[in-house]
């Protein structure tokens, strides 16, 4: 009776086996891809991977990126690695890479020419380090969007504004028709993202590259750093009735017409259309800010832990490949709302505000983001300041700017 | 026996020293030793992770020029002020009512130990909606007609700590009326008659009878709630993540954030052991107190 239960477990398992392709490997994947949007997006290449004959386990940890990348590396320095994990390419994973912990994926980007097809090349370049490249971007997420609420704005009785200042200015009309002029959610990030934003847009590139790049703490306590503390002074008033946290609720504010307007990366196009909004009838997009037409070349990668278990660091070779696939790239980004890393790929599905980032970027009109020219701890002290501006209304601008200007000249 | 005028003393009660050895190794090297090596790496300028880089001072000059960890510790002495004296105090009364013999005393000891059960998260976010303006006192106040009332705390940067402070006492009052109520069972009952006859008033003997002999159950709850307070952090991060801006910032929150979302565990190894410190001022004198002077009985 036992033998026969066992013989009966082992064809089942032997049966199971050969059930799937022969080479199904279980790789786990984690990621802070929790909205609406995102997890459309997510199950795209889901889909994709598991279309190879592997398996996608899928690892989404709730609370964007600020509370995934603490438990994403805890476990890859505590030894417990996943198969791949997302971070925003840049500065993020440096040190994880320079201890060894990662994989270098140099030799399939050179079988598979990474260096040919992705583009813009700065991308590559931030996944780059000492030569070696360690990291799959996915997308190109850029800050610099201004996402406008037609209903909003029909409601006060006020024209769509084309750019910043004509929002600003529109901004009491909007006030008085019980509208909150422009929706900050409580994260710190999304203040001092806000700041950057208004920072490339008021004062213009070769500013933003002085203050990140070159970190010139002189330039940014100047006069011309203080017209953009000027700004984020107009930004700080238009949102101060903002009751929410989530960068998502604050879109959701726009969406409902609740608030005339948000300053957010295009990601928060992937929460229009899960809504069934359109571009151009229900919402309306300014790049730049409508002042600087840039877009920075932000946006996500994976990198590949270093495994023992070789059909793992197989699975993660195949991974690799089918994150930069273009029909993969198409359905992920198509979703995600973000522009697609290889310029080879048709995007006819792609809507208003979608073309118009991808003409940016095919002008080259491209900058690179926060993330890959400042620490993280830069990063960190940045936000608290823009936190409290955002949320003490008696900060003075001077006190706001001087401060700033001590962050850019101990930032690394 | 010749030799054994008197046992070595490392060799008394052998038994129970070898069962204790795993105990203490813990202790050694969990405590002792981490609590040293994150005083050692608070002096590097160690990053994303520890490398014995030293830079001197440099932590601690830049943690106590951030305006976040001074607001930090001011949050930290108003709350843990309002956590002590209430707690205290609330608990105290309750306890001495529900020791009045009363009806029912099983439910209502249920009813205040009751949101003890419930982890600070849980309670972060309960009040984090009833403290709502849109959802939770103040609409049900304007609902019934008061329109002008306002009382948002969470979301008034001046007066966001003391919105914190509501939820900890409610949640952790019940605990600290158990603990005094097991303290007031526990005076004979001859002391009361006594009192009684001498003719003192119910007040006066709570206050200057009752409460001293109560004193061990007063320092337990003491150290409780002392214990609570350093360690805050988790409410805060239901409730506000700090917010509005830096408001409801405190020490333990600081400390995480720079470890692991600023990825500078240097400067985070700099602000716990200045939390470390502070634990020390307050306890090493109360220690010295109680244990120091002459030994009792």
């Amino acid at each position: 009776m036992r033998y026969k239960f066992l013989t009966a477990a082992f064809a089942a398992t032997v049966a199971l086996n050969f059930a799937g392709p022969a080479a199904a490997t279980d790789l786990e994947v984690t990621h802070w891809w929790t909205s609406g949007g995102e997890a459309a997006a997510v199950a795209e290449l889901a889909k994709a991977f598991d279309a190879t004959g592997n398996h996608w386990v899928d690892g989404a940890i709730a609370g964007s990126g600020g509370t995934a990348r603490p438990i994403m590396i805890s476990r890859i320095t505590g030894g417990d690695p996943m198969g791949a994990t997302q971070f925003n390419h840049g500065r993020q994973a440096e040190e994880l890479v320079q201890a060894g912990l990662m994989r270098d994926l140099t030799d399939i980007a050179t079988k598979d020419k990474w260096t040919e097809v992705v583009r813009p090349k700065s991308l590559l370049d931030s996944c780059t380090i000492d030569g070696k490249i360690y990291c799959v971007p996915v997308n190109i997420h850029s800050w610099q969007w201004l996402w406008l609420s037609n209903e909003a704005f029909q409601k006060a009785g006020v024209p769509m504004p084309k750019d910043w200042n004509e929002f600003v200015a529109a901004a009491p009309a909007l006030e008085k028709a019980g509208i909150i002029p422009l929706a900050v959610g409580g994260q710190p990030w999304q203040a001092s993202g806000a700041f950057d934003v208004l920072l490339a847009a008021v004062g213009g590139t070769d500013a933003f590259l002085k203050v990140y790049k070159d970190k010139d703490a002189k330039f940014a306590g100047g006069p011309e750093i203080a017209k953009v503390f000027k700004a984020a002074d107009d930004a700080r008033k238009m949102a101060k009735n903002t009751n929410v946290q989530d960068w998502n609720q604050a879109t959701n504010l726009v969406i409902t017409g609740k608030a005339g307007g948000q300053i957010m990366g295009d990601w928060a196009q992937g929460e229009f259309q899960v809504a069934g909004k359109t571009a151009g009838k229900d919402y309306a997009c300014l790049p730049g800010l409508g002042l600087n037409e840039v877009i920075a070349t932000g946006g996500d990668a994976f990198y590949f832990p270093l495994l023992k278990d070789a059909d793992k660091s197989k699975a993660q070779e195949v991974l690799a490949e089918t994150l930069l696939d273009p029909k993969t790239q198409v359905a992920f980004n198509l979703k995600k709302g973000s522009l697609p890393v290889r310029g080879d790929v048709d995007l006819n599905a792609a809507n208003d505000c979608m073309k118009k980032g991808l003409a940016i970027l095919a002008k080259g009109a491209v900058i690179p983001w926060t993330d890959q020219l400042l620490s993280q701890d830069s990063q960190k002290q940045k936000e608290d300041l823009f936190s409290e501006f955002f949320a003490k209304p008696d900060m003075t601008l001077e006190e706001a700017q001087k401060r700033f200007a001590e962050i850019i000249a101990s930032a690394d | 026996m010749s030799n054994s005028e008197r046992p070595n003393q490392l060799f008394r009660n052998l038994n129970a020293k070898i069962a204790s050895i795993p105990m203490i190794l813990t202790a050694l090297v969990v405590f002792v030793g981490g609590t040293a090596w994150t005083v050692l790496y608070s002096f590097t300028n160690s990053k994303l992770l520890p490398r014995l880089n030293f830079v001197g001072l440099d932590q601690y000059h830049r943690l106590w020029s951030t305006s976040r960890w001074l607001v930090s510790i001011e949050n930290l002495l108003i709350y843990g002020v309002i956590s002590l004296v209430f707690s205290l105090v609330i608990g105290f009364l309750l306890a001495a009512l529900l020791d009045q013999k009363i009806r029912f005393e099983d439910t209502f000891r249920t009813i205040f130990l009751y949101p003890f059960a419930l982890s600070f998260i849980v309670t972060g976010l309960v009040w984090q909606w009833l403290l709502n303006p849109d959802f939770g006192v103040q609409r049900v106040v304007r609902d019934l007609g008061w329109t002008s009332f306002s009382f948002d705390p969470l979301y008034n940067s001046s007066i966001v700590i003391y919105g914190i402070s509501i939820a900890a006492l409610w949640q952790g009052t019940g605990l600290i009326m158990c603990l005094m109520l097991a303290g007031l069972r526990g005076i004979d009952e001859d002391i009361w008659k006594a009192a009684r006859v001498d003719g003192i008033p119910a007040w006066k003997t709570y206050l200057f009878i009752i409460i001293p002999m109560m004193r061990p159950v007063f320092i337990t709850t003491l150290v409780i709630i002392a214990a609570g307070i350093v360690k805050v952090y988790d409410l805060v991060v239901a409730q506000t993540s700090g917010g509005p801006g830096i408001a409801s910032e405190v020490p333990a929150k600081y400390v995480y954030d720079y470890m692991f979302f600023a990825q500078n565990l240097g400067q985070g190894f700099a602000a716990s052991t200045m939390m470390l410190l502070s634990v020390v001022i307050v306890i090493v004198p109360w220690a010295y107190l109680e244990f120091g002077g002459k030994k009792r009985g």
